[in-house]
């Protein structure tokens, strides 16, 4: 049995997985993306994340930018460090790729905002 | 500089609504006032628009509204996308200096980069958000060294100027905004030794504390605090002492724990201000105005909304609060209702709205509200006068996680009633 708090959704269930028998039985959770994400969460947990690029420009010297979809939790640091050798150099927008199949994983990481581009 | 301010942003001298403050709460308020057919100035100090969210790289916002988990700009910027189709005139750089009534609405002393003028209007939102509580507020004592900062600070340092603001550092509270910057700080190769929270349950969202904390090996530490901070020019240390159920320090429990950062993530206050020079009556319970069902406060034309009213744990019912707001403030007309309170019992810490008109009219109404404690397997009744309206009942209730009713109250409801009650029952933990 293990305590799970489900990261889905505000709601934040708090979950009781079972994973005794060769079934994934959970209790606790609110809706069915709480079956799912319990699943990944014990066999390969996913994240995303958010961060900045450096950028060419005074008036902003970072600009926010996240994977476009989840990566393994194990790959979080490697993202990172190739987010921190990257600088933006062209007025990008929001939703524009800045490092297209990050570490070949399927995911790009793209700009949140269009401070460089407004 | 000539002496008569150039009102390149600010066209006219009267507008029907005029927002204050250009976050979330008040993008939404301007927008929903102009589709309801008002004139419209939105005020921002800041050099653009977005408020806070400008700074909240993290994702999870918009799930309620948009169905997908965005991140603060990208939520932003769909507002000010949405607010380029309307008629609103924003000004931003633009600091509000004095508010006053008049017999046909309110006049609004503006200050900017041109100068100072006045403008006036029918009715006024105040969007002004809300303040983080800092270190001189939660009595830290000891030097003054460089390295304190509450957590909205270090976010800025960290996510709009590129600058890591500590190396190694202690986090105080366990608020949302503290969980999110251990997780940004470690990202970015800061070590964080541990959130201390004074309290003896968290502040923050539990899935907060699972993705910012336990992802990452963060230990929390409850009923503990910061007692002293060490250094000079720049913090050394902190003293953490245990502390008992009144939130005392424990004699003999301190130690000293070597950080270069000390970050303070110990509440949010609503920021009303303006609101009490205009008279506007403030509840104790949520530090934000006293409103009825449209927002509005108690003085007729002025309404609230988003973390001015109540500090929200969601964006997307910041922006919910500034449609009502919004709708509301174009629609002001200066006619006179009774209310009927909105009171809970001892088990909620606070209902927004907290009264309601009693204008003869069927509607729904949006209500906001917290428990004081965690309560497991709890009932809610909202009673009008005798008739029961609503029985929901909660698996748990937590009081960092705010909930939301819609309640259909009928012409009938509301008629002869002095109160609406709210009434929790349930197990506390």
């Amino acid at each position: 049995m293990i305590e799970l708090t489900c990261i889905e959704c505000p709601n934040g269930c708090a979950m009781t997985v079972d994973n005794s028998e060769n079934e994934i039985k959970v209790t606790g959770n609110r809706c069915k993306r709480g079956v799912s994400f319990a699943v990944s969460e014990l066999t390969n947990p996913m994240r995303t994340i958010c961060s900045t690029v450096k950028t060419a420009f005074d008036f902003c010297p970072v600009l926010p930018v996240r994977v476009s979809g989840e990566i393994p939790k194990d790959k979080i640091f490697e993202v990172m460090a190739v987010i921190n050798k990257t600088t933006v150099k062209n007025k990008v927008r929001r939703g524009d790729i800045i490092i297209p199949d990050v570490l070949n994983l399927g995911v790009d990481i793209i700009a949140t905002s269009d401070i460089l581009s407004t | 500089m000539s002496s008569e301010p150039n009102r390149a942003n600010i066209k006219k001298s009267y507008y029907d609504v005029i927002v204050i403050g250009g976050g979330p709460a008040g993008l939404a308020a301007a927008i929903e006032a102009d589709k309801n057919g008002a004139s419209v100035l939105l005020v921002e100090r800041e050099q653009r628009l977005g408020g806070i969210l400008k700074q909240c790289i993290h994702d999870g916002f918009g799930l309620v509204r948009f169905k997908e988990k965005l991140s603060g700009p990208e939520y932003a910027e769909r507002f000010t996308d949405m607010l380029k189709d309307t008629d609103v005139e924003i000004t931003v750089l633009t600091f509000v200096t004095a508010a006053h009534r008049t017999s046909s609405g309110f006049d609004i002393t503006l200050v900017s980069r041109d100068g100072v003028c006045t403008v006036s209007s029918k009715s006024l939102i105040l969007a002004t958000g809300c303040r983080e509580r800092t270190a001189k507020q939660v009595f830290i004592h000891g030097t003054r060294p460089s390295g304190i900062f509450t957590a909205g600070t270090a976010q800025n340092f960290t996510n709009i100027l590129g600058q890591l603001p500590c190396k190694k550092c202690v986090i105080l509270g366990s608020g949302d905004i503290g969980l999110i910057m251990a997780r940004r700080l470690t990202l970015e190769g800061a070590e964080v030794i541990g959130v201390y929270e004074a309290k003896p349950t968290p502040s923050g969202l539990t899935r907060n504390i699972h993705q910012c904390l336990h992802d990452f090996g963060i230990p929390l530490y409850l009923s503990k605090t910061v007692t002293r901070v060490f250094g000079s020019d720049r913090l050394t240390a902190v003293e953490i002492s245990s502390v008992d159920k009144n939130m005392t320090p424990i004699p003999g429990t301190e130690e000293k724990i070597e950080c270069d950062g000390l970050i303070l993530s110990v509440g949010l206050i609503p920021e009303n201000e303006l609101a009490e020079d205009l008279g506007v009556e403030i509840d104790p319970k949520t530090k934000g105005p006293l409103c009825d069902e449209n927002l509005m406060t108690s003085v007729p034309g002025i309404f609230s909304c988003g973390n001015a009213l109540h500090v929200n744990d969601l964006v997307d019912y910041v922006s919910e609060s500034g449609e009502t707001a919004g709708k509301a403030a174009a629609l002001y007309s200066q006619k006179n209702y009774a209310y009927a309170a909105v009171n809970a019992n001892s088990d909620i810490s606070y209902v927004v709205p907290e009264k309601i008109t009693l204008d003869g009219m069927d509607k729904d109404v949006i209500f906001y509200f917290r428990s004081r404690e965690i309560m497991n397997a709890c009932t809610l009744t909202v009673k009008a006068g005798d008739k029961e309206l609503l029985k929901k009942k909660y698996a748990f209730l937590r009081p960092p996680e705010m909930e939301r009713l819609k309640i259909r109250f009928s012409a009938d409801d509301l008629k002869d009633i002095g109160e609406i009650e709210f009434l929790l029952e349930g197990e506390k933990v």
